[in-house]
């Protein structure tokens, strides 16, 4: 692996729950401002490579580098420079938006002044400022999901990895995320992993990684995007299965 | 440094919220041993006759006997409650959230189980203010003797609470660490009677009791309250309290199949 690499590189990674393989060598790279999109079916092993990509645990071979940092040697200086959104929704539902941000803010070490102005813009960024006193709870899914990514922008990270965010929005909701993303990876220079099964949500332009039953069947630039995308990714697992 | 103090004080801000937002565990923590106080204590106060032993220096009430033992209940029952909270942020996927700041996992898991055990410290205090209404007072000092004793027994009991939460893959488990840790954690303890009556009831007993960490907080506790050094208990409670945190660590260890699996 070549030496300080900026934004994520995924260098053969290998993965086992017990007896059954879920990753096996996994490689790509997604560089700063560069959208990738991780298309895989249910199953694919994307949740276990977000696992990894976190360091919620550990590979059992291979290399993960974030904004230079390699998760195994330099687990905090890799998560520091890491935001993240599972899949599963990570917000208290019983604090307000307002301290969801705080508490976010203090496991990443920024207090007082800072955490209130870093809350406050990553809120706004979002268009949920106004929203800053109300209890999660009480939030309809979409914006609970733009809360989830203004707080993981919050430490202004240089990779965003988003774990299917969009599972169970509205069509509306779900196109206004992906193209706030998109902008976000242009404007800021964020390094994206997207998740996704949904062809819809990949522009052209974007970067493609297909993952299917643990193994990277093609990646490079989007060949194609809409119902030919889908069509693509069919033909490409379905003879994979056969 | 600060980085890792301000952790500390948004996890245990955090505990503080929810603890107040659920006033029905606000309540049962300090009813549990009220009424162990007021009814238990009340009716075995004629039946149990009690001898001078360390650190009594005269003869004392049931009710003033059982005191330290129910501040240890507190310590217990909230203090696994508070770790087993671990398996619920676990399910409602704020455990990820926890376990991916830029901190060592051990300091998170630690900030946790202060956080923990200064509520339960605070219920406790709350407890000994109810006593003192009731009648039941000891010497100043002897209330504030007894903070580090609460301290380091409630942090003994969370963190077997965290390695236990490690274990458990569903909150419904709950139940079976109820009966098979908390319970006999309890009873066959120092907390509601003394060694010797113990000892007089059955010996393996009595042996199980001197095997009981939690018999070392308890009299901790109890020696603390009267101003006594007890330098056996709180050597074991302190012993305890590092293995029970290695065992969480090592079972919270990312390199560990089963638990990532359950994150």
């Amino acid at each position: 692996m070549s030496g300080r690499m900026t934004g994520l590189s995924v260098e053969n990674i290998t993965h086992d729950w017990g007896a059954k393989r879920a990753l096996d060598a996994v490689s790509f790279t997604v560089a700063p401002g560069q959208f990738c999109a991780l298309l895989g079916p249910n199953g694919a092993g994307k949740s276990t490579l977000f696992g990894l990509l976190t360091r919620l645990f550990t590979p059992r071979s291979g290399q993960i580098e974030i904004a230079g940092h390699d998760v195994s040697s330099d687990p905090l200086g890799a998560l520091s420079k890491t935001g993240v959104v599972f899949q599963q929704p990570t917000l208290d539902l019983d604090l307000s938006v307002w301290r969801n941000m705080l508490y976010f803010a203090g496991l990443h070490g920024i207090t007082g002044r800072a955490a209130r102005l870093a809350a406050s813009e990553a809120l706004d960024r979002l268009g949920m400022e106004e929203r800053a006193s109300e209890r999660v709870r009480e939030l309809n899914g979409g914006h609970r999901r733009r809360l989830e990514i203004a707080r993981a922008l919050m430490h202004r990270p240089e990779v965003l990895l988003l774990d299917e965010p969009t599972v169970g929005l509205d069509a509306q909701t779900r196109s206004d995320l992906v193209a706030h993303v998109h902008g976000l990876a242009q404007d800021t220079g964020l390094a994206v992993l997207w998740a996704t099964h949904l062809t819809d949500e990949i522009w052209s332009g974007d970067r493609l990684v297909v993952l299917h039953r643990g193994q990277v069947l093609e990646q490079g630039p989007v060949p194609v995007t809409g119902a030919a995308l889908t069509a693509h990714f069919l033909r490409l697992t379905e003879s994979e299965g056969a | 440094m600060r980085h890792a103090l301000a952790a500390l004080r948004v996890i245990c801000h955090r505990e503080a919220l929810r603890f107040l937002g659920q006033r029905a565990r606000m309540l049962a923590a300090l009813v549990r041993p009220l009424v162990w106080l007021f009814v238990f204590a009340a009716g075995f106060r004629a039946a149990l006759g009690l001898s001078i032993t360390p650190p009594y220096q005269t003869y004392i009430t049931y009710e003033t006997y059982i005191v330290p033992g129910l501040c240890g209940m507190i310590l217990l029952f909230n203090g696994m409650q508070s770790s087993l909270s671990l398996v619920m942020d676990r399910e409602m996927g704020t455990m990820r959230l926890l376990l991916t700041a830029p901190l060592p996992r051990w300091w998170l898991l630690s900030c946790k189980l202060i956080a923990g055990a200064l509520i339960s410290v605070l219920q406790a205090y709350a407890f000994l203010a109810i006593c003192a209404l009731y009648g039941i007072t000891f010497s100043p000092l002897g209330y504030v003797a007894i903070l580090p004793a609460l301290f380091l027994t409630a942090l003994m009991v969370g963190a077997l609470g965290i390695a236990l939460s490690s274990t458990i893959k569903q909150l419904e488990n709950f139940a079976g660490v109820m009966n098979f840790v908390i319970f006999p954690m309890f009873f066959l303890s120092t907390a509601l009677y003394p060694l010797w009556k113990m000892a007089e009831a059955s010996a393996l007993l009595e042996t199980i009791c001197r095997l009981n960490p939690f018999s070392y907080g308890v009299e901790s506790i109890r020696f603390a309250l009267y101003l006594t050094p007890n330098p056996l208990a709180w050597g074991v409670c302190l012993t305890a309290l590092i293995v029970f945190m290695a065992l969480a660590l090592w079972g919270y260890d990312p390199a560990k199949r089963m638990i990532g699996r359950k994150i």
